[in-house]
């Protein structure tokens, strides 16, 4: 579904992406983990037209997406929920959700109600401004709005940061039941352990490579991962 | 904590005095080669008086309005919670009143009402050309830059270029100016409005297309730089726009449509019912765009521009949009003052012109229709009455220091504008609410 080729983005004279490849096919979750600043933002960035690569090539359902311009991705059928959320804190949950279907002809109120039975939270809150929210509740409004523009892949940059265990197992469980209802997802995640227990592959970033990257059973098992990213809380 | 405290006060105190140190000098008497320091010592101490009720000295007077402003500016802290919620609570009463459409659509009608028998009302001279010239024109000016600074939330500072480029058109094409008009015919100026707003809609794209990529600074810089651009052609352009001397042969508006025949002479009444149908054609229009899907573009692309490009908005196209509705709404006015006065001079195109503009946008309630209107209303009707029964000691270039106490005052007491748009006074909501910092630097002495 997607392939990205040996990518390079530079911000300035920062090089943060050095030629990274890898791909993710239908019907998966694919995860990213890496440490702080290892490029996985920028990845997903570059996979939503904010930032074109240098060099390398997007191929997204065979169609080569490396030039396309970032307002356009919606209608691709990629959908980004940006690291911190960024919902628009002065409009309602509604239009927030509303906003989500810019691009979209016709009429949308189905995925409305549909967004309101997959987030309940989100309906008794859908006159309030998206700025008094909680943090969980506006996570689950940047997952909302871009649900509401029908993407095929949706990327995930950290939607657990700095949520309450609670919530993060229920995000983690909408996300599941995103995929079962067949929008492929890559998911960035500081939370390796309950992202690689999702996912089906996953891929380990470092200062803006891929270092390797196997299905998320074998991850899981890996000493590498398991001494960086899992720490030692987790028993497998 | 309780240093803290006394701090904030002392602060105050001192921000109280320099304000009032900087409005005494700037009232004060000019200073000359002969006596250098007459400015400094007449500003303190010349004898003045207190609304003509006590004699005494200026300093006196300094200091006394200084404690005064910094006891408001205390109480206003102390007390200016429980006034806010009571005044918010008074207000929101009739305010959840007007949200019906049967009461909105009466209002509108006797806002109406009182607007077409305003000119049977006052039949003072002044005020009848006062309110075409100076108002009605002003509120059209308003509404446009409204969408700009307002609804796209760009800072435009050459706002005045599209206003002359709308009135230089329309002396081109009656055939006012020394280059002749298009293919020698002198056309009525109701197809002056047509050419002046594509022509400023146009240098509107033009403009906006490659600066609107960048970001807010850079913007005012450039439209600042493109409003004295055009005023300096227009002086300099001798053979085409006539020069510093401008032109005063612009004829007045005409209808000949088969058996109606109507010539707009140089009495105001009927330009100001000319202008009234256009003002009502541009809040109607400028109310649908705010509720279209344009207007949501806007919204968003202010709100977070990242963000709005992630949901599909390409926000450069918007944004050009915005700009170029502004500029023709600032051309169109041009076409009405220019036929209106049948004369234009370069020197009326300053920069002062754009900043009066902004000021009655910021004044009124940026992205507020209803705001603008109001705003543009009260301050052109205030400086107005000031030029016509000028107080004593006023000059008409200290229009601005009141214009600029005014707007400081507004920042403290009302940041979001006479009439707020509903979601500029849910940004101050959340300001106070601590999810911006607004509140600590308004009072320096939150914990
Ligand atoms: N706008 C920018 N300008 C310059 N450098 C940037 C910019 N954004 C990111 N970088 C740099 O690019 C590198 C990768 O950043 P990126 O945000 O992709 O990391 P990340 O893996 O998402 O980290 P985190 O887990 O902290 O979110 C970092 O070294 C960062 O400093
Ligand atoms: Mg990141």
């Amino acid at each position: 579904m997607l392939e990205v080729h040996e990518a390079v983005v530079r911000y300035g004279a920062i090089t943060a992406l050095h030629g990274i490849s890898f791909e993710v096919n239908q019907g998966e979750i694919v995860t990213l983990l890496g440490a702080n600043g290892a490029g996985k933002s920028t990845t997903l960035r570059m996979l939503s037209g904010l930032h074109a690569p240098q060099s390398g090539h997007i191929m997204f359902e065979g169609q080569d997406v490396t030039k396309t311009k970032a307002h356009l991705f919606t209608s691709l059928g990629i959908g980004h929920v940006p690291e911190g959320r960024r919902i628009f804190p002065q409009m309602t949950v509604e239009e927030n959700l509303e906003i989500g279907a810019f691009r979209r002809r016709g009429s949308y109120s189905d995925d409305l109600e549909r967004m309101y039975e997959t987030f309940p939270i989100l309906k008794e809150r859908r006159k309030q401004i998206g700025g008094n929210l909680s943090g969980g509740e506006q996570q689950m409004l940047a997952i909302g709005r871009a649900l509401m523009g029908q993407p095929r892949l949706l990327l995930l940059d950290e939607p657990s940061m700095g949520l309450a265990p609670m919530i993060v197992d229920t995000i983690f469980r909408i996300i599941g039941e995103i995929r079962d209802s067949g929008t492929t997802v890559l998911l960035v995640e500081q939370n390796a352990a309950q992202a690689l227990r999702l996912a089906d592959r996953g891929y380990v970033m470092e200062n803006g490579k891929i270092v390797f990257g196997d299905t998320a059973s074998n991850l899981l098992t890996d000493a590498r991962v398991r001494a960086v990213y899992l720490g030692e809380n987790v028993e497998s | 904590m309780k240093r803290v405290f006394a701090s904030a006060h002392v602060k105050r105190l001192f921000s109280a005095l320099a304000a009032l140190a900087i409005l005494e000098l700037m009232t004060g008497p000019p200073g000359s080669a002969l006596a250098p320091t007459a400015g400094f010592t007449g500003s303190f101490g010349e004898p003045a008086s207190f609304l003509g009720l006590f004699r005494t000295q200026r300093w006196v007077l300094f200091l006394f309005l200084a404690l005064v402003m910094y006891g408001l500016w205390s109480a206003w802290l102390v007390w200016g919670q429980q006034v806010r919620t009571a005044t918010a609570k008074a207000v929101s009463a009739p305010r959840a009143a007007t949200r019906t459409r049967p009461v909105r659509w009466g209002m509108a009608v006797v806002v109406l009402a009182v607007a077409l028998l305003l000119p049977h009302l006052i039949t003072d001279p002044f005020w009848q050309a006062a309110m075409v010239e100076q108002i009605a024109v002003y509120v059209l000016l308003a509404l446009g830059l409204n969408v700009v600074v307002g609804f796209a939330g760009l800072l435009d500072l050459g706002f005045v270029a599209f206003y002359a480029i709308g009135a230089y058109t329309t002396a081109w094409v009656t055939g006012a100016l020394p280059t002749a008009a298009p293919f020698g015919i002198h056309f009525n100026n109701f197809y002056a409005i047509p050419i002046a707003i594509a022509l400023a809609m146009g240098s509107g794209i033009i403009l906006g297309a490659p600066t609107l990529r960048l970001r807010g600074d850079y913007l005012a810089i450039v439209t600042l730089g493109f409003g004295e651009i055009i005023t300096i052609f227009a002086n300099n352009l001798y053979g085409i726009t006539g020069g510093s001397q401008g032109t005063n042969t612009i004829p007045h508006f005409s209808l000949h449509v088969g058996p109606i025949k109507y010539l707009w002479g140089l009495t105001p009444v009927p330009y100001y019912y000319l202008t009234i149908v256009f003002v009502i054609l541009f809040i109607a229009g400028f109310k649908l765009l705010e509720h279209s899907r344009v207007g949501r573009a806007w919204t968003a692309i202010r709100e977070d521009e990242v963000a709005a490009e992630s949901v599909g908005i390409n926000p450069l196209k918007y944004k050009v949009m915005a700009f170029a509705i502004g500029a023709s709404t600032a051309g169109f006015a041009g076409v009405v003052t220019a036929s209106q006065s049948n004369t234009i001079f370069p020197s009326s195109f300053t920069l002062q012109f754009s900043i009066n503009i902004l000021v009655l946008v910021i004044f009124g309630g940026m992205g507020s229709i209803t705001g603008v209107v109001l705003g543009a209303i009260v301050i052109q009707t205030g400086s107005m009455y000031l030029l016509h029964t000028p107080p004593a000691g006023y000059q008409p270039q200290d229009l601005y220091i009141y214009l600029g106490a005014l707007l400081v005052v507004m920042m403290i007491f009302r940041p979001a504008g006479l009439v707020p748009s509903r979601r500029r006074h849910r940004e101050i909501g959340l300001a106070e609410k601590g999810e911006g910092h607004m509140n600590e630097v308004l009072t320096g002495d939150t914990p």
